[in-house]
This record gives structure tokens, sequence and C-alpha cells, in this order.
């Protein structure tokens, strides 16, 4: 089974976003960028499938700032092949990631492609199913475990209201990981820095992106107070005076 | 870790030369104490003289399929009564973690807060840039070598929960006030500091404590001061203790040892009696693991009006607040084990003197301390109060 598990790196929410003076891009000073949450779930889920029924598992990435950290943590949880494609990302949409890594992902041949089923910087669409369509493979979503088991590949597939589904998938196929059936793992730091010293991570590069289809920005705006919303602000006590003065006002205390 | 009788024996190998001292482990007399004295021993399957009896038999796989080496909260009691003074707490029961952790038998909470520590600098999971956020608005103005880029006499290592914690950074605008009353030429290192890494060692995250320690230690050699101050009896026991075998040697004292050493000119700053029945808490790390017990006495002696009482655990034989070693981390994994927090205990015992006051010198134990307050039984008139905020009543401020 020749597993390839693609994975985004995605503004950290632990720092404040703040939009540049374009108005339409986040300022890129002070952004740290983090593995997307889905993508670590994917890395999980696609080691989980070599440990329980053998094969290569290879984890692809945009070279950004931080790339190399997120490659060896996954060479560390048990990636055998790392790759870094480099093009210049600047602006980049899933559309374009997904033209990009198609190349990348054809020549390795997958049984399996493993994605994060969405990520907090998806502007157009998420890049599982994109990335389906460019590699004509099919493609299934929100899953939350994979089973390979005497050539058949099943899926369990959440759907709102409780309910879940279990597919066959013709392979080779995209997956769009919610969450692995089990949380990623922790790796120590010594083995992550052993693996630094042993692994190597293989570049290609893409020339051009293609950008088409993706978003035209009018605004980027952090949220703002609806016009019937009051946004109450203070100290906690302030806050709760005013709470208290709120509700006698309306009669309900 | 398999039955395999070479591995096991390398693995006594490490454990014997993981820490100075080490080969004391020989000298074991199976005498139980140490399992005894464990406040959570009596829920391990395998308390500290089992684990060296397995160790010796071979059979330490045995240990490592059971999670309760993760009930130990590093206090050091073991290691401060063994007759043979086997370093059990940084030895053994350290280097046992660190073989779960590797495995990847990692309890969530705690693994979060390596990852946390790992890629923000602090367990919390709070922005590094906002390390130094406590200082907004104080005047004068707390100095950030950074930013100020000239020689300190003191370089205050602020640490992670004074950094960040709500209630803890009550204690250090305390401490800031006492230090510019005193006229102390501090600085800090703001979002430049990291975690001290004390206690994720301790969990078994050596690797992680050398990342860390060698972030600090790049940092430190950037500036100019004369010695390190430290809110953290962790930090104070990273910095003094494990730091130098890391090349990075600076003098260190903990805050407590600072003041202790400036009563005369502190003395005569608190003008106000604080009429109170106090009882002080010996952190494991200022206390047992470093031998601090009279500093902390002294400063609280020194408070006009306040009366101070002992519980009956204290100095060597104190009772842990429960936080170290990655104790902090593991609430939840251990209350599921035990139905009980040590600092449960610790508040009943604090009680039982007559105390109003609860004093503590470590970052620890204030949250910890209020949170058991809330569920022990008669406790809630009890404060709990850092030294650093006592001396600022008593100052007046």
């Amino acid at each position: 089974m020749n597993i390839v598990i693609l994975v985004k790196l995605v503004p950290d929410l632990v720092e404040e976003l703040t939009v540049d003076t374009s108005g339409i891009a986040l300022d890129t000073a002070w952004l740290r960028l983090i593995i997307n949450e889905f993508d670590d779930h994917a890395i999980e889920q696609g080691i989980l499938l070599k440990e329980r029924g053998g094969g290569q598992v290879t984890v692809v990435a945009a070279d950004i700032e931080g790339v190399d950290d997120v490659l060896f943590t996954a060479a560390a949880k048990g990636a055998d092949r790392l790759i870094k494609v480099k093009a210049d990302f600047t602006g980049v949409n899933n559309h374009a990631l997904a033209r990009a890594f198609t190349t990348v992902i054809k020549e390795l041949q997958p049984d399996l492609v493993l994605t994060g089923v969405q990520a907090n910087n998806d502007l157009d669409g998420s890049l599982g199913p994109l990335l389906a369509g460019c590699l004509e493979m099919p493609y299934v979503g929100y899953l939350s475990g994979v089973s390979l088991a005497e050539g058949k590949t099943k899926v369990r597939k959440e759907y709102p209201g409780g309910l879940i589904a279990e597919m066959d998938v013709t392979l080779p196929a995209v997956l769009g990981i919610q969450a692995a059936e089990q949380p990623p793992r922790y790796v120590a730091v010594s083995k992550v820095r052993q693996v630094m010293k042993t692994s190597t991570i293989e570049e290609r590069t893409v020339s051009g992106l293609d950008m088409t289809g993706g978003p035209t920005l009018a605004r980027m705006f952090q949220t703002e107070a609806g016009q019937r919303a009051t946004m109450i602000t203070g100290s906690p006590d302030e806050v709760a005076a005013k709470l208290v003065g709120i509700f006698k006002e309306l009669g309900v205390l | 870790m398999t039955a395999n009788g070479a591995v096991e024996q390398s693995f006594y190998d490490q454990v014997l030369e993981a820490t100075p001292n080490g080969e004391r482990l020989r000298l074991c007399l199976q005498c139980g104490d140490c399992s005894g004295i464990c406040p959570f021993g009596y829920l391990m399957i395998h308390p500290p003289s089992r684990m060296i009896a397995n160790l010796r038999a071979d059979r330490f796989e045995k240990v490592l399929d059971t999670d309760t080496v993760w009930m130990c909260v590093s206090c050091y009691a073991c290691t401060a009564v063994c007759p043979v003074q086997i370093p059990l707490t940084p030895g053994l029961m350290a280097r046992t973690k660190e073989e779960l952790i590797l495995a990847g038998n990692v309890p969530a909470e705690l693994q979060s807060a390596l990852e946390n520590s790992q890629r923000y600098g602090n367990p919390l999971g709070e922005s590094p840039r906002k390390r130094a956020d406590w200082a907004t608005g104080i005047v004068p103005e707390v100095k950030i070598l950074g930013k100020i880029k000239k020689k300190v006499d003191v370089l205050w290592f602020v640490g992670d929960y004074p950094s960040y914690h709500p209630r803890v950074q009550s204690i250090t605008k305390a401490l800031t006030k006492v230090l510019n009353a005193l006229g102390v030429d501090f600085g800090i290192l703001g979002p430049e500091e990291s975690s001290d890494g004390d206690s994720q060692r301790l969990a078994g995250e050596r690797g992680l404590f050398e990342m860390l320690a060698e972030k600090n230690g790049a940092v430190f050699s950037k500036y100019e001061f004369n010695e390190i101050i430290t809110t953290d009896p962790h930090a104070y026991n990273a910095i003094k203790n494990e730091y130098p075998g890391l090349e990075i040697s600076y003098p260190i004292r903990h805050y407590t040892e600072f003041l202790a050493d400036r009563l005369d000119q502190l003395k005569p700053l608190l003008k106000h009696a604080l009429k109170a029945k106090v009882t002080y808490h010996d952190p494991c790390y200022l206390g047992r693991a470093n031998e601090i017990y009279d500093q902390p006495r002294a400063i609280l002696q020194a408070i006009p009006g306040l009366e101070l009482l002992e519980m009956s655990h204290n100095h060597k034989n104190s009772l842990c607040c429960g936080g170290g070693g990655g104790g902090m981390w593991l609430d939840g994994f251990q209350w599921e084990k035990a139905h009980v927090r040590l600092s449960e205990w610790r508040i009943a015992e604090a009680l039982a003197t007559g105390a109003e006051i609860l004093a503590v010198a470590c970052p620890y134990e204030s949250p910890r301390f209020e949170d058991a307050a809330k569920t022990v039984q008669g406790a809630g008139q009890l404060k709990v109060r850092d030294i650093a905020e006592l001396l600022v009543e008593a100052m007046g401020n």
C-alpha cells in the first residue's frame, strides 16, 4: 500500500491575526504557521494504516517556513518519505495548490491519498476534492476511520445529526480525514532530533502556479458587531454590573 | 522494552547513568521507605522500591506495562528519605517516564502540555509574544532586556505560570513592587524567555528540556547581568542544578533567598502590621530538592504582627502540592486514580494549625491550593498568599 499524505501549514490562531495594509490579506509579519490540525489526523491515520497492514507513507507539503519541523516530526512518527514542493506560494489558493501537488503526487503513484478534511484558511473550498478532481480519483471526506482488508477499503464517514456511514472505496482514491482513529501521537523531542540527523527531505519544484478558480478578495476584516448587537467591554466586575443593568431594564431580573 | 535480558540490562545501565550518583541504585536495601513516604505510593502497582526490585530481576517490562508511574509528582520525598541516598526522583522515576513517552504511553493532558512547551515555549499554550503582557502599564516600566540593550544588576527569570496564569500574575506584579521598593536594578527577558523545562524533564521529556535549556542559554548569553533571580523554584532548580550540565552556568537565587539577604533594607518598609496566623508550605523544589527552608520563614517573620505556625509536615517532610514532575498537567489522570488531590490534604493540614493564611513561594501553589480550599470542608475562609503578596500588604500598597 502506497500512502501519500498531503499536509498544509496554516495560520496559528494562538497569535492574533491582523489584516495588512492591502486590506485583503493577513499581515505576515507576526504570522506563525502550524500544521493544519486535520492534516495531523491524516498523518496519524496513515501511520496507523501502515502499522496495521504495512506499506509506505510519504508526506508532502509546500516549502514554507516551518515545513522541515512538520516533516521531520512526521518521520519520527513513522513516515518513510518526506517531500517538500518549492514554488512561489505568495497569495496561493487551494485551486493552485491542488494543481501544484498533482504533478508531484502522480509521480508517486499512490494507492491512497490522505489529507485533512478542511483547514482554517480554505477560502476556495477544501483541498481534498480539488486534488481528487485534478488526479481524476474518487473523493470521500469527513472520515473518522479507514480500514484495509481483503483488497477492499472501508471508510467511516460522519454525517450531520450523528449519522455514520460505512462505505467501500475503490482505490486509488483521495480521502479527507476528519479524525484519525486515535488522537495524533506524541513524539519525543529526542526522537525528532535523531530523525533530523538521519532523514532527508526530497525537493520538487513547480513553476508558475495557476491560480484560476480561486476567490477574488474584496475585503478582509475582523468580525464586526452586527447593528443589533451590543458589545459589553470592561473588567469582569464592570461587565457583570452592566449585564445586571440590562437584565433589569428588560425586566428579566 | 521486551523481556530480552540484554535490553533490560542496558535500561538498568541507563538508569544508573541517568543522573549524578545514579549508581547508588545498586545500594538499594529494599527497605521500602520510598514507597511508604510516596504520597501516591499506595496507588502505584509498582512503587519505587518495587520498581528497583523488578529492575534487578530483569522484569522491568512489568513496570512499563502499567501507567502508575504517572502518579509520581517528583516531590523528592522518596529521594530525601532514602537511607542510601539513591537519587530516585531525577533518576529512576524520570527515566521510567521517559521510556513510557518514547513508547507513546503519554496521558493526553500531559501530551498537550509537552506539545505546547515545544511549540510556544510554555506549557499553557500561550503566545510567546505575550509573555511580558503582565507588565503592561506598570510604573516604572519593567525593563525588557531585548529593548533596553543595557546591563542590569539582576535578571529576573519570571517563569511560565508567573508570566501567564491570571492568579499568579498578581504575585508577579507584587514582586515587581517589592523589587522596585528596594531599588533593585532588574530586567526581564519577556518574549525571549522560554519555559525552564524542569517539570517537563521530570515528566520524562529530557529532549524537550534540553531544547528549552539551550534556547534560554542562548538568550542569557546575549545580555549582561550579574545574577539571575527567579519566582519559580522549578526554574531555580533547573538553572542551578541542571543547566550547568549543558554548559549554561549562571549564579541564580530564588527570590526568597534574594530578599532574605536584604532583610535589613526590607524591614523598615514593612510598616503595616499583618495581624494574622500564617502557616508556610515548603515547595518541594525550594525545600527538599535545594534545602532552602530558613529564608522564606525569615521573611515571613519580619512582617510585623504575623504569627508563623508550622503544619505537621514541614521542612524536609513537607507534603507536595501535587504540581511537580508533570502533576500540573495530570490532574484528570491522577483524579481518576486517586479521587483525591494532594493539595486537598495540604489544605486540611493548614486548617488544622488554626492559620488564617497559607503562605506559599512557588507559582504552582496559589491556583492549586485555592482550588483545593474550595472543596475542603471548612477551608472557605483560608487565604492563600504568596510571600511577595504578603510583603506588599505589609508595605501598605
